[in-house]
């Protein structure tokens, strides 16, 4: 037996356009109608709010397995859910690494039945040791769409051409879906030791720098093996002005190349660590106000096609330590939304284009989610009140830790209600399930 | 003295002092330092193994003077030295207390005589704290104690060898040692 | 404890009103231990505990020694040999020795501001021994010390720094504690071994030590770590000896009244020549005992005098 759920009185935005609408979904999983005055077994009240795809976040830590004390699939999946998503990519960094199919299909596993649509990416090389490649066929036939060996980038240059190209030879395996390589910009001989962007409040702070130029060099090299190879290469969290500048020459020669920023790179700078507060300790490093600038004009004239989260829990134990004993990462899928739609100066459609259907394209997960808002299509729906102003507070996150940096800022944009498969998981900004 | 002059860093009680008698003339004082001289070359049998040690800040120049008087009247020199004894009080932590001015012991008291000079004789907390104090450079033969005016109100079982002037107080009042002479008042 | 309790955590948290103070204050600590019998209650039944993360003997020695001077008991917590290998959290830490009852807390870390972090966490005050590459203020206080005794006012005496001041703590507290004093500061470095971005430092940099060797007041060089040798900041010792190294011969170029300094300890014929080390110009061995007399004021003045270290009550007195 379906039963079905009107969504009443909002203004629906998708990659089509924007229109007032009430949207009718169905338990199993479809949209029904989409119009004016329609019959339904119940209703949500969407007035005042935008009615979107459901956001896709290319770039999540969920910690399971090896690191459940910081975050699980469920929780990570919970959090994601109130902060609208309806898909999120997880990153392949547990413990052990996801780089067979065993592993993920292990994860995978654990994302059924929660309150997102759960992905992970595989490993480009096996333990992420940067020395051997996984076996991506095999990962591919489980469902992977990306790699990427995220927390360090592919340091041997003949290695990850050959990812490339081997990557690029196995859309055969994913009905001609493309197969990304995401990388992780960082040349570590260079940033090895550093806690925080090298620049003058690293200098000040006697904190040990990383220079912008060891995200650059290899965003700089990568865009040269996109030239050799032909194949598509995803940057992951670009932070530097000049990787923007760069990504965007690439882009205008017409090369296979993507691009995410974090919420984080456009909101807090380098700044921030002179409290010496590991709660902003994170990877790549905040930068200058000259780079959130210029990430911020990327996000805004397409150079970069997404925004991101990084959102990586760590314990309160794990941070409590000096910002050179902690590890890096902090909160996002809560806050995500908010922020941009605050911070980014954009149209609400544009905000939603960076956080729904332009990253579920890079991912391989268009048109699921982030696809057009129509009868017959996924229910997997967002719904926004973009007016709505809150206060950040890590008390009330689903998440099973509180490193968010975000405390008392207050921002708008609130998610009301989130459907996944025509259900509702998210209620009124509550978590059903 | 102290090897500098410094403002002092000891905060100061609100409110300023309103003199309302002078209960000694500047004569009145020289004439008691000049007493107090005899009196401890007297009961000393002479100056040779005597030293005279301001205590800081009130003491340091009734000291110096008294070393003045001692040298005219036996004709040899009389070692002067200063002592802070913030570090030895037994108040610190209850109000704010900062050492005011550096010590100076100008001989080993081992073996000798130590006059401690202050200005004005009240609690005896300051005297006790110096006596603990003058026992960090040495041990002397004997101390004892010179004051230009015993207030009373004694807390300590402490008595002066030498006093300039026997003068009954309430606690409430204050007494001003200066250039001029000894006043008596209250903080206004 | 009553009050609020400031900590000692950077010297650029002091202006030169409350460096002043200090400085004057540690006259009279320094009389101290001239005295027979070196101690004073002054700090009766209060407790201090060491956190040192990192070996530091002298520095430890010293504290200890101005604790003990102000009779003031002192408990170790020895790293090596705690549970911190284990994996306890630094804010796990200071809240076990916190439950103690102490009052002061002295810490020497090797990451940059660990001792702000235990602050954020204690009742009880903090004093920074070092951390990392970011401060060392009881070393500058001392430094500063020394040099006043020597040269009297430091308005515009001419300081160089000399060495690997990238990863020096004392270079950073220094450039700090010695402007503020009205110091003119040359940094004098390869590049390789200086930080980035510091143009908006007040100060001057030069790669050419020659060039400034004349008009110095205080040459105070640094200790070159030579643990960092693998990473090969210079290519060799002795080229970083004959290139910044103070020698015989710019010893002789210096000024008559020129200091000599060194925070200790020293690699003799790396960044000072041995002979130069000796001269009477050549101050380490004031700086030293001065650093006791240093602490001493500071532990008294953060757990004893009842003021905070930076005080309007002191300002105005």
């Amino acid at each position: 037996m379906s039963t079905t759920l009107a969504i009443r009185g909002g203004i629906v935005v998708d990659s089509t356009g924007t229109r007032r609408a009430d949207v009718v979904v169905d338990s199993r999983g479809s949209i029904v109608a989409v119009g004016a005055e329609m019959e339904a077994d119940e209703s949500l009240d969407a007035s005042g709010c935008v009615v979107s795809p459901g956001l896709v976040d290319l770039h999540v830590h969920l910690r399971q397995p090896g690191h459940e004390e910081a975050e699980t699939v469920e929780t990570g999946a919970r959090g994601a859910a109130l902060g609208g998503f309806t898909a999120i990519l997880a990153m392949p960094n547990t413990t052990p690494t996801v780089d067979t199919a065993a592993m993920v299909n292990e994860v995978i596993g654990l994302g059924r039945g929660t309150a997102c649509d759960v992905h992970t990416a595989g490993a480009i090389t096996v333990g992420r040791d940067g020395e051997t490649l996984s076996p991506m066929a095999e990962m591919v036939r489980a469902g992977v769409r990306v790699f990427t060996d995220d927390g360090t980038g592919v340091q041997d240059v003949r290695l990850m051409r050959t990812a490339l190209e081997y990557a690029d030879s196995l859309s055969y395996l994913s009905g001609g879906r493309p197969i990304v390589l995401a990388q992780h910009c960082e040349v570590s001989a260079l940033s090895k030791g550093g806690h925080m962007h090298e620049g003058r409040w690293s200098s000040s702070l006697g904190i040990p720098g990383q220079p912008a130029e060891a995200e650059e060099l290899m965003v700089m090299r990568d865009i040269a093996l996109a030239r050799l190879t032909g194949a598509r290469i995803h940057f992951q969290h670009l932070s530097t002005a000049r990787s923007v500048a760069m990504v965007r020459s690439a882009k205008q020669a017409g090369l296979l190349v993507t691009a995410e920023a974090t919420t984080h790179h456009f909101t807090l700078t380098d700044e921030t660590c002179a409290s010496y507060d590991p709660v902003f300790k994170v990877h790549p490093p905040l930068r200058t106000d000259e780079d959130i600038v210029a990430v911020k004009q990327g996000l805004a004239d397409g150079t970069i096609d997404a925004v991101a989260t990084d959102h990586a829990p760590h314990t309160s134990e794990d941070k409590e330590r000096t910002f050179a004993d902690a590890p890096s990462g902090m909160l996002g899928l809560e806050t995500a939304f908010a922020l941009a739609n605050t911070e980014l100066d954009l149209p609400i459609e544009e905000v939603l284009a960076l956080m729904s259907w332009r990253p579920a394209a890079i991912a391989g997960l268009d048109p699921v989610h982030g696809g057009p808002i129509v009868a017959g299509g996924a229910a997997n729906l967002a719904v926004i009140d973009p007016g709505a102003t809150w206060t950040i507070s890590a008390d009330h996150m689903a998440s099973r830790s509180t490193n968010t940096p975000y405390v008392g800022r207050v921002v708008r944009g609130k998610v009301r209600h989130t459907i996944l498969r025509g259900l509702p998981v998210v209620v009124d900004g509550e978590a059903r399930m | 003295m102290g090897k500098r002059e410094r403002r002092s860093a000891v905060p100061r009680a609100v409110g300023a002092f309103q003199a309302r008698t002078r209960v000694m003339s500047a004569e009145d004082v020289d004439r008691a330092i000049r007493r107090m001289a005899h009196e401890i070359l007297e009961r000393n049998s002479g100056a040779e193994d005597v030293v005279l040690i301001g205590l800081q800040t009130g003491g340091v120049e009734l000291a110096h003077r008294l070393g003045d008087d001692m040298r005219a009247i036996e004709g040899s020199e009389v070692p002067v030295g200063t002592l802070d004894a913030t570090m030895h009080r037994d108040d610190y932590g209850m109000r704010p207390v900062m050492p005011e001015a550096a010590t100076e012991i100008p001989v080993d008291p081992t073996g000798k005589v130590i006059v401690l000079v202050d200005d004005v004789l009240y609690t005896g907390r300051t005297v006790r704290a110096a006596l603990d104090a003058i026992h960090s450079y040495g041990r002397p033969a004997a101390v004892q104690l010179a004051v230009m005016v015993d207030r009373g109100h004694r807390e300590l079982p402490i008595r002066p060898d030498y006093v300039g002037k026997n003068l009954p107080t309430r606690r409430d009042e204050i007494v001003d040692v200066h250039h001029g002479g000894v006043d008596l008042g209250e903080l206004s | 404890m009553t009050g609020p309790v400031r900590h000692l955590l950077s010297i650029a948290d002091l202006d030169r009103d409350s460096i002043e103070q200090i400085l004057d204050l540690t006259e009279s600590f320094a009389e101290v231990g001239e005295r027979n019998i070196p101690k004073v209650p002054a700090l009766r039944g209060k407790t201090i505990a060491w956190l040192f993360y990192e070996d530091s003997t002298r520095t430890r020695l010293s504290f200890e020694t101005a604790a003990k001077r102000l009779s003031a008991d002192t408990m170790n917590f020895s790293v090596s040999t705690s549970s911190v290998k284990k994996g306890e959290s630094l804010r796990d830490t200071v809240s076990t020795i916190e439950a103690m009852g102490v009052d002061g807390v002295v810490v020497r870390h090797s990451a940059a501001g660990a001792p702000n972090r235990i602050a954020e966490w204690v009742d009880a005050a903090v004093v920074n021994a070092g951390d990392g590459w970011n401060q060392h203020p009881t070393q500058s206080l001392l430094d500063l010390y020394t040099a006043r005794s020597h040269l009297g006012d430091l308005d515009g005496r001419h300081m160089l720094i000399v060495g690997d001041i990238k990863h020096s703590r004392v270079a950073r507290s220094n450039v700090s504690a010695f402007t503020e004093m009205g110091a003119d500061v040359t940094l004098v470095a390869p590049r390789t071994l200086l930080p980035a971005d510091i143009d908006h430092w007040p100060v001057e940099v030069t790669h050419d030590l020659d060039s400034v060797i004349e008009s110095a007041d205080i040459c105070y060089l640094l200790r070159m770590q030579l643990e960092r040798q693998e990473l090969a900041y210079v290519p060799t010792l002795r080229e970083f000896h004959t290139e910044w190294g103070l020698d015989p011969r710019r010893a002789d170029l210096l000024p008559e009244h020129a200091l000599i300094m060194h925070p200790g300890p020293m690699n003799r014929g790396v960044e000072i020549d041995g002979s130069v080390a000796d001269r009477p110009n050549a101050l380490m061995t004031q700086q030293v005992a001065n650093g006791v007399a240093v602490r001493m004021a500071v532990l008294y003045l953060l757990l004893g005098s009842g003021l905070d270290l930076v005080d309007e009550r002191l300002a105005a007195a």
